[in-house]
């Protein structure tokens, strides 16, 4: 059971890589909830193995499942949720602005495009006089 | 119990939660915001105090005892951040009431503010690793809120980069806490040290360096940093002014308490910590030197400082980290009076572009008091508090015989000088190469600012001559809480688990 649950968190943190390096704001945000799902289930499985009973009589006071995982699962979930909620909104926000969702190349980026982009240009320039 | 520590956050939320309330009324939103962070500020002046004299102040929620219940810790080094941050975050808070208003969005700019000024507290005060990641997420949410909060296409764009890379890295913190809970079955960061002890190096060392990076992003420090100088100039500059003084300082707060406590003496990640401290040094100055607007010049040198607080920390000796915390309780209020300049300039000529600012000296020379303090205290020129925090830098790292980073930090310092004389040159002297879009800055007349704004920034400016003036004393309290960081097991950790 643990090696499976082991397995899954693995897929999902890949998949979710994957999506992550699109630059579609819609696929990062679907990336983003499954980077989400995997560091959960990875905090489940910090807990110990499953199985375990959540609740035991009183005389036991051993063997019971951890409740401290679940605890900070649910705030996880929780905070990830309004986090992707935002992200969509965000995305949203960018459709009606632009017409579409990509993450566009920031000022840097841009003016090394321009810069690489106007080289040959003038290369080929000179090359016509000559 | 200590009621002033749960006060710094709950106080803030509370307000917080008031002003959504009655968004209508303005005026009561500020002086509510007014009111409560002015109390948090003598509150965590009187933490301060009560650490120095008590050793770290400790609090356990609910009455649980601390492996099982939430702590919440007040050692020197956290009050003594603390109140520079609160008082910072108050002069800002002024500095947007005085600023005129152009649209809605200012309705819900108080509560979010609020709201991030008590997930700044709750990162400062928390001895809990999972609560340390809460404390990020209340603040960084609101931030995202403010980053975005006009709702403008060039906003959205960084907005977008911004919210992105630190969803990812909070992913990553969850995820190494899962793996620390996994290895030692614990949450609470004094139980954690202690039980770290027993894990195998390598694991630590992992779980060392894990953390390292993922407070490293949120602390920009190279190579992590590329996001920073993209999304912090395109927000409204109040809330650029209080991103730069305050969120980074926050992740270096959580490299400093995380690899002191956890870590003790750790090879490896010391010297990982050395290294990025001079690359983000050398990378940060040398951005700001091929920009030519006002706030990403001051962006980039946001990254460069970052660089001089994680020096002091690779050195892992009592003076260099002690010199560290001299310099982020130096830094704070130093970036934020230049960002609110900026923000000044920007209120006033519409613009913080170089080549259409000039001759403000003449037309506003205020502002150029203001950011003359500020700039030259950056670029360490004495008697300014930048001066003795590079010092003390200095004097340690030639101490531990770090001779190469130490050479790399008093470079860096030179270049920062030129880029702030870049800046005053353009700014203050000669004149405009383009006339600036706001038509009521044209020509060579007297510029004015509203009164509060030129308050707060005159105000904020003081705090740093402040820093600079009562070196001794301050130095004094740096060392305090520099002893206790490196000697977790006498202060912190008995302070918490009470042995």
């Amino acid at each position: 059971m643990i090696l499976v649950l082991v397995i899954v968190i693995g897929v999902l943190f890949g998949a979710g890589t994957y999506l992550v390096l699109h630059r579609t704001l819609t696929r990062l945000a679907l990336g983003i909830g499954l980077w989400t799902y995997a560091a959960n289930a990875l905090l489940l499985l910090s807990g110990g193995r499953a199985g375990r009973p959540p609740l035991v009589d009183g005389e036991r006071a051993s063997g019971f499942a951890d409740p401290l995982p679940q605890a900070m699962i649910l705030t996880a979930i929780v905070i990830g949720f309004g986090m992707t909620a935002f992200l969509l909104a965000l995305a949203y926000r960018s459709w009606t602005h632009t017409g579409n969702d990509e993450a566009e190349d920031d000022i840097e980026d841009r003016r090394i495009a321009a810069l690489a982009h106007e080289r040959p240009v003038e290369v080929t320039a000179e090359e016509e006089e000559g | 119990m200590n009621v002033l520590i749960p006060a710094m956050v709950v106080l803030p939320v509370l307000a917080a939660g008031v002003s959504i309330a009655i968004w209508r009324r303005v005026w009561i939103q500020q002086a509510l915001g007014v009111a409560v962070l002015g109390a948090t500020v003598i509150g965590a002046l009187v933490l301060v105090f009560q650490a120095a004299e008590q050793g770290p102040l400790v609090v356990h929620i609910g009455g649980w005892k601390a492996p099982i219940g939430i702590t919440l810790v007040a050692d020197v080094f956290s009050s003594l951040l603390l109140t520079i941050s609160l008082a910072t975050v108050l002069a800002v808070f002024l500095f947007a009431i005085g600023q005129p208003r152009y649209d809605k969005a200012a309705y819900y700019f108080h509560p979010l503010f609020l709201l991030l000024t008590a997930g700044v507290s709750a990162s400062f005060l928390t001895g809990d690793l999972f609560n340390l990641y809460v404390a990020f997420e209340i603040m960084l949410s609101a931030s995202y809120v403010l980053l975005t909060l006009g709702g403008r296409s060039d906003q959205v764009r960084s907005g977008m980069t911004y919210v992105i890379i630190n969803l990812a890295a909070s992913t990553f913190l969850v995820t190494t806490i899962a793996l620390i809970y996994g290895a030692t079955g614990s949450v609470n960061m004094a139980d954690v040290a202690v039980r770290l002890r027993d894990v195998s190096p390598g694991l630590r060392d992992l779980f060392g360096i894990m953390l390292f990076i993922t407070f490293g992003i949120k602390a920009a420090i190279f190579p992590l940093f590329f996001w920073l100088p993209d999304s912090y100039p395109t927000a409204p500059v109040t809330v650029t002014a209080v991103f730069a003084g305050l969120l980074t300082k926050v992740g270096v707060y959580a490299i400093i308490r995380t690899q002191t406590l956890l870590f003790p003496g750790d090879q490896v990640t010391t010297a990982v910590v050395l290294f990025a401290a001079a690359a983000t040094m050398i990378a940060g100055v040398l951005g700001a030197i091929a920009q030519d607007d006002m706030k990403r010049i001051l962006s980039f040198h946001i990254v460069s400082q970052i660089g001089y607080m994680l020096f002091g920390l690779g050195l892992y000796s009592v003076s260099g980290v002690a010199a560290g915390i001299f310099y982020m309780i130096h830094h704070i209020p130093v970036k934020t009076t230049l960002f609110l300049v900026a923000g000044l300039i920007e209120t006033m000529t519409g613009t913080a572009a170089l080549r259409s600012l000039g001759g403000l000296l003449r037309r506003s020379p205020l502002a150029a008091i203001a950011f003359m303090v500020a700039g030259l205290s950056l670029a360490g020129v004495p008697p300014l508090s930048g001066f003795f925090g590079k010092l003390l830098l200095v004097q340690a790292g030639f101490a531990s015989g770090a001779w190469t980073v130490t050479g790399i930090s008093l470079a860096v310092g030179l270049l920062t000088l030129f880029s702030m004389s870049k800046i005053w040159a353009a700014v203050f002297w000669g004149e405009a190469q383009e006339e600036p879009p706001l038509p009521s800055a044209r020509g060579t007349g007297p510029l004015r600012a509203p009164g509060l704004m030129n308050v707060s920034t005159i105000g904020l400016a003081a705090v740093t001559l402040a820093v600079g003036v009562m070196v001794q004393p301050i130095w004094r309290l740096c060392e305090r809480a520099a002893q206790e960081l490196l000697d977790p097991r006498t202060a912190y950790i008995s302070a918490v688990l009470g042995q």
